[in-house]
């Protein structure tokens, strides 16, 4: 009985290695599958260009405070918005200027990634223009001034009035692509 | 019903003897031994830390951990309990009672078993060690999200490499398990004759070959990202943190049902003896065990209702997690209509059996609870979080533990356990248990957080409430540590049948305690 059992014993353990085999590829096939999924479904768009609803209207019957904010994280670089706040309608197009510098001795790349308050801002946010679509190449000491050009659309909700738009620079590892999606 | 047979005769128990006995065993007896000992060892460690978290939360204010450590406490108290104490007890109860419940002489692989116990030691002594290196141990949470796990110092890669270990002896003992269920039942036994704990056992090894290659493909995928300049998680090199949480609970949730499934056959095994019925619907809580693993696969995102998700995911996971509930339901209904009417006696084994049934439903309608989603948002990481769990978990798997120990303990040493002390021993546990506990569902709805070394003033009478309870279910498990070593050593004899009512073939057709190696001829079940 053991010698019959053991042949079946051996085949059955050997679709179970399959299976696991298949259930670790599945989970590196998770992350192809989470960004296609963020990518067909608009969840996760923060390194393309949107475009602006062809009915866009200026709803000059509302005001709404934005709030610039700039951080850095682990890179030795200065980043700043040029105005730290602008008071805009609904609809009307917006152009803010920031300006990094490079305060090291080196060559370094750097990847900005933007953040919302509120959060559900980023389904009203349209952007066209921004650095933080590419990544960004410093030359020790340099400077560079570069714009960010967004519509906050006018059925953002009437009982906001003011929004924080953030962005962080982070370091990009050598060798390291900028973020494909 | 056979009687009881001599099976024991005219082997020469031809092992080693001494410490080679126990590193060369391939007996599924000797492995399922010690992975009950290194269980109870690590749920030890585990306590004590959990005992230092008690501590430190006393009293408001920073008295006894500096929040680094504490941090570090939390964070391998979870995964220590979670991946050395209770799935390494599950799996030690497979080893010794899966053969002997389906008439099988030993488990399918039993080199590879022996195996799958050696890598633990190495894993466990990997986790507590991680706390005398360099910046101490992980200190991120049990769940290790990034970006704190990408941070973090040597504490954290030890601590993958003992996830990958722990990951890689899981999956060999559920490939054991399910070959051994599948392929060796005695001649008769068909797959709707087995015992209720090996069908959850069953269900649960295959669980745990689909779900532990996914946490380990996630442990390493973050170490890549901490040492190989990948970006799975980094957002600056494109990746995702929130990736993270999706893949981590993916393995996540259904392993929570591995912790589960088994204590529903361990209790499912005993209600029936002690209430001297058979199980009630036993087709339908086979069916209501294979849903509640398949629906498990589908409700990991009501972990994450707060990490940013459309109304229509939430809406999703929060209805896909309230369907658990029916098949769950359908067991408890089972257990309640298997002692209806029957004539039970109150032996410890019945008594945890039946304190789980009580506090595990408590903790299952906690869990309905926070599948609400806006209900979530509020409770989400506070301590409401914290009492769920450990209703489900505590109350839940190691009660059955617990209820399952004293129950096979006869069988498995030929001596009875001190039956006062036992009751003693349930009495205490469900008291302090339910005094830690209980106070901290008022603790998190009042919004004390998780994870946290103090507090607001608000909270200070519950928290000095739990800590007593805490202290006193620690002590109380020393009293378990005492009984069971005294029932080894100086124990009574026990009958050659100590439960009347078991009708499971370890009880029908093998002496008490089990011969070492039992069911060379396989028994025939009509």
């Amino acid at each position: 009985m053991v010698e019959n059992n053991s042949k079946a014993n051996i085949l059955m353990m050997k679709k179970l290695l399959v299976f696991t085999l298949i259930m670790f590829v599945f989970g590196y096939a998770l992350v192809p599958f989470y960004e296609k999924f963020c990518e067909v479904t608009g969840i996760n768009n923060l390194l393309r260009p949107d475009v602006l609803a062809k009915d866009n209207w200026v709803d000059e019957e509302r005001w709404v405070t934005i709030e610039f904010d700039a951080n850095t994280r682990g890179l030795p670089w200065q980043f700043k918005p040029l105005q730290t706040s602008a008071r805009i309608h609904p609809g009307e197009p917006v152009n803010v200027m920031y300006e990094i510098t490079n305060n090291s001795d080196r060559e370094m790349v750097g990847q900005a990634i933007p953040s919302y308050s509120p959060r559900f801002l980023d389904k009203h946010l349209k952007k066209f223009e921004c650095f933080c679509f590419t990544k960004q190449v410093l030359k020790p000491n340099e400077a560079r001034q570069m714009p960010v050009q967004f519509v906050i659309e006018p059925g953002f909700p009437a009982d906001i009035h003011t929004v924080t738009i953030s962005y962080t620079f982070f370091e990009l590892p050598e060798g390291a692509s900028t973020a494909k999606r | 019903m056979a009687a009881v047979h001599g099976d024991a005769h005219g082997h020469d128990e031809h092992h080693p003897s001494g410490i080679m006995r126990w590193v060369t065993t391939t007996n599924h007896k000797d492995i399922g031994t010690m992975y009950l000992w290194f269980s109870f060892t690590m749920f030890l460690v585990g306590g004590f830390l959990a005992m230092g978290i008690r501590a430190e939360l006393y009293q408001p204010g920073i008295q006894i951990l500096e929040p680094e450590l504490f941090n570090q406490f939390t964070t391998l108290h979870g995964l220590i309990m979670v991946f050395g104490a209770i799935m390494p007890a599950f799996v030690g109860f497979a080893n010794w009672q899966v053969p002997m419940m389906i008439g099988a002489p030993d488990m399918a692989f039993a080199r590879m078993n022996n195996w799958s116990f050696w890598l633990l030691p190495v894993a466990g002594t990997l986790l507590i060690s991680s706390f005398f290196v360099p910046g101490g141990a992980a200190a991120g949470g049990w769940t290790f999200y990034p970006p704190l796990s990408t941070q973090g110092g040597l504490g954290v890669d030890l601590m993958i490499f003992s996830v990958h270990i722990l990951g890689a002896s899981s999956i060999m003992g559920s490939i054991n398990i399910i070959t051994t269920i599948l392929n060796m039942r005695a001649p008769g036994m068909t797959l709707m004759k087995m015992p209720m704990f090996v069908w959850t056992w069953l269900i649960t090894a295959y669980l745990l070959v689909l779900v532990m290659p996914v946490l380990a493909g996630v442990v390493t995928m973050l170490l890549t990202d901490r040492h190989f300049g990948t970006s799975f998680f980094n957002a600056a090199g494109g990746g995702d943190p929130v990736m993270f949480q999706h893949i981590f609970w993916f393995f996540g949730h259904p392993e929570v049902y591995i912790m589960i499934l088994p204590a529903f056959g361990i209790v499912s095994e005993i209600i029936p003896t002690f209430a001297r019925k058979p199980l009630f619907g036993y087709s339908s809580m086979v069916y209501a065990t294979a849903s509640i693993a398949i629906l498990s696969c589908v409700v990991w995102a009501h972990h994450m209702f707060t990490a940013g998700m459309p109304t229509v995911g939430q809406l999703f996971f929060m209805y896909a997690t309230m369907l658990i509930a029916v098949p769950t339901g359908v067991k408890v209904f089972n257990w309640t209509a298997t002692m209806w009417r029957g004539s039970m006696t109150f032996e410890t084994p019945m008594l945890f059996a039946i304190g789980f049934i009580f506090l595990f439903v408590i903790g299952g309608f906690s869990g309905v609870i926070c599948a609400i989603v806006p209900i979530d948002i509020q409770v989400q990481d506070t301590y409401y979080v914290i009492a769920h769990f450990h209703y489900v978990l505590v109350s839940g798997a190691l009660f059955s533990l617990f209820a399952g120990v004293y129950y096979w303990l006869p069988k498995w040493t030929g001596n009875m356990y001190s039956e006062t002390l036992g009751k003693w021993h349930f009495w205490l546990s469900m008291f302090f248990f339910n005094l830690t506990f209980f106070v901290q569902h008022f603790l998190g709805l009042a919004g004390m957080p998780r994870r946290i070394p103090d507090y607001n003033l608000q909270f200070a009478d519950f928290n000095m409430i739990s800590s007593i309870g805490a202290f006193g279910f620690g002590l109380t498990q020393l009293l378990f540590l005492y009984i069971v070593i005294s029932c080894i050593r100086s124990g009574e004899k026990s009958p050659e049948k100590p439960w009347e009512g078991a009708t499971t073939l370890e009880w029908t057709h093998l002496p008490c305690p089990a011969p070492y190696h039992s069911f060379e001829k396989p028994p025939i079940v009509k």
